[in-house]
């Protein structure tokens, strides 16, 4: 059996006399880049914040690297092994690069209080870890000679690439990134593009969140694809492209008869 | 640059700078020693609100509140007030209580830091303007409740306050027989010279206020210290990385607020009396002031700041009484008078010049100065 990092099942949420998911379920497996992807108002967002804690679900049943979860508070959801990213980007802007990272560090370290008044020796050990640490993981995403940068000094591209490193430095089981590649240029999304592949590469599991089809439909292991809160396809990327409820979803009704649906990579041109 | 060899010297030279500095002030009268005094104890309280305000970024305009707490706290446990009130009391404590000053600064910055995470808790949710307003409000009530906790039961004397409050003694052993150090007299060193109240009180406090510098500044440099920033920046960001937001706040309260106490048992002390009227409203408003003026989130721009704006006026009010300012102009600008207009022009021309502070930390993070060179 393959090794399954997370499986929601079931999930509903409405906001008013908005149905913004209904019965939404995925289960993505260790090592995957799993894409969900949908048009603008699909209910992506809403089920990337209902995952990791932010809304709570009416209904749904999750369970994160083979135990159940409940995402309650968000805190608790970084704790169990989800980190994030956001759509628009949230740094710790006066913060340096270096910082940022050692603040992901957070959740899997213990110092408190006292150790710090103190600097007992178990402090010192663990702030020089949280050091190193941090710093590889600068070089790792690319950013290694910004380290003492304050966060909002950067370019956009390596704000991205700084917030990748801030999530991988809680040790995620599953690392969610949330429209990565929102407002970068082709070079910058090559860059991206790059990173995520080596994230996977060393057996990370991703969930990307895009409206970038071709992005995804690179990138991707499996895909699924929500439109007005429901599930319409799931599936690797070469049967989604083919969809016909996908490519209504995106494209709208075929005036002609069958066979000529254009291919839906070119969505995000429209 | 500066290499680590001259940096030592410079320390060196500061620590001698500020051990001679009473000495010196002393000659010149008890009341130049007086304002450094007040100006460490601000520097306390400063350092304090800048964990809050500075680290964690929540405007608390409260903060003369636990500086209240840790000033009564102390003036109860060390006047005969609470012997005059209660019968039952005095039966308890013939002689009175005379607390130890090892006892009283743990406790002050004990019960300080209860009632910081006691006020901080309803305003977890609250950030901003709404955060202010509601600190505010606790801060006036903890001084109407001082003001009218006189009856039905006599605990805090109400208005008219709580005088013979102890000085503090120092290394007193009973048992050794050794009477030890009463900061509250002159100590005598020859039969000409000896070291007034004021300049022992002065060390106590520096010895206090580097303690708490030392504090902070490991605090900033710590998990807990990038929690609280984390927090500052982007709050949500910061729940996102698993940082329990509401834990480190209310440390962030509770610990600015351990400060503020032990400078309200060093000011009760020191004053020998405390009333309801020395924490108002403008108390909090100036502590505020300090942080941001000298540059928020960063020690040495909140020490200054703390020093500059609890200085001057007394430096302000000295300068008019040698001018005799009152008399040039007809009683139209009088001491206070002209320290106000001073004080207010000061801070809106820093704030036009240096909207981040006079001494803030650096603009685009460390050592990139160095670097370039």
């Amino acid at each position: 059996m393959a090794d399954v990092v997370l499986r929601v099942a079931g999930i509903s949420k409405r906001f008013g006399g908005l149905q913004a998911l209904s019965d939404v379920g995925l289960t993505i497996e260790r090592g995957q880049v799993y894409g969900l992807i949908g048009p603008n108002g699909a209910g992506k967002t809403t089920f990337f914040n209902v995952i990791t804690g932010l809304y709570t679900p009416d209904s749904g049943s999750f369970e994160l690297a083979g135990k159940p979860y409940t995402p309650s508070a968000v805190h608790e959801v970084a704790k169990a092994g989800i980190a994030r990213t956001f759509q628009n980007i949230r740094l710790f802007p006066d913060m340096t690069a270096l910082e940022n990272v050692m603040v992901g560090r957070h959740v899997r370290t213990s110092s408190g209080l006292m150790g710090a008044m103190f600097r007992t020796r178990k402090f010192k050990e663990e702030e020089a870890a949280i050091a190193k640490r941090a710093q590889e993981l600068l070089d790792y995403v690319g950013i290694g000679k910004f380290t003492d940068y304050k966060a909002r000094t950067l370019s956009y591209g390596d704000q991205r690439r700084l917030e990748i490193a801030r999530a991988l430095a809680t040790d995620p089981q599953l690392i969610a990134l949330d429209e990565p590649a929102a407002g970068m240029n082709s070079t910058e999304k090559v860059v991206l593009r790059e990173l995520i592949d080596r994230i996977r590469k060393d057996n990370r599991t991703i969930l990307l969140i895009e409206h970038d089809v071709k992005l995804v439909m690179g990138l991707c292991d499996r895909v699924t694809v929500l439109d007005y809160g429901k599930q319409i396809a799931q599936g690797s990327p070469y049967d989604v492209q083919r969809d016909e409820k996908v490519i209504e979803a995106y494209l709208g009704h075929s005036h002609k008869a069958t066979g000529t649906a254009p291919a839906p990579a070119s969505g995000e041109q429209q | 640059m500066i290499n680590k060899q001259n940096k030592t010297v410079v320390w060196v030279l500061a620590a001698l700078a500020l051990a001679i500095l009473p000495l010196l002030l002393q000659s010149a009268g008890n009341f130049w020693v007086r304002i450094a005094d007040t100006a460490l104890l601000y520097v306390l309280l400063a350092l304090g609100l800048n964990i809050v305000v500075g680290y964690a970024g929540l405007l608390d305009l409260g903060f003369v509140a636990f500086f209240a707490i840790g000033a009564y706290m102390y003036g109860l446990m060390a006047s005969p007030h609470l012997s005059e009130a209660f019968p039952w009391f005095a039966r308890m404590f013939p002689t009175g209580l005379h607390s130890s000053v090892w006892l009283v600064i743990p406790l002050g910055a004990g019960v300080a830091g209860f009632f910081g995470i006691l006020l901080g808790a309803p305003t977890l949710k609250l950030r901003g303007d709404y955060l202010a307003i509601v600190t505010l409000g606790f801060g006036e009530i903890i001084r109407v409740f001082l003001n009218n906790l006189d009856h039905p039961v006599n605990i805090t004397n109400g208005p008219k306050g709580l005088g013979q409050i102890d000085s503090i003694t120092l290394f007193k052993f009973d048992a050794l027989g050794i009477p030890g150090l009463n900061l509250g007299r002159a100590l005598e060193i020859t039969d000409s010279y000896s070291i007034n109240s004021v300049t022992l009180y002065y060390y106590l406090f520096l010895v206090l206020v580097v303690a708490s510098v030392v504090i902070c500044h490991r605090l900033e440099l710590s998990r807990i210290g990038r929690a609280w920033m984390a927090i500052r920046e982007d709050e949500i960001a910061a729940k996102a990385m698993g940082i329990n937001t509401r834990n480190m706040k209310l440390l962030a309260f509770g610990m600015g607020a351990t400060f503020g106490g032990v400078s309200g048992v060093m000011f009760s002390a020191f004053q020998g009396f405390v009333s309801p009227e020395s924490f108002s409203l403008m108390e909090s408003v100036m502590i505020v002031a300090m942080v941001v003026l000298g540059g928020i989130g960063h020690l040495p721009g909140v020490i200054l700041g703390a020093v500059l704006l609890s200085a001057l006026p007394e430096v302000l009010r000295w300068v008019s009484g040698v001018f005799d300012l009152q008399s040039i102009t007809g009683g139209r600008l009088d001491a206070s008078i002209l320290r106000q207009l001073l004080i207010a022009l000061a801070m809106i021309i820093v704030m036009l010049l240096r909207p981040r502070g006079l001494w803030p930390t650096q603009e685009h993070g460390k050592n990139l100065q160095q670097n370039a060179k």
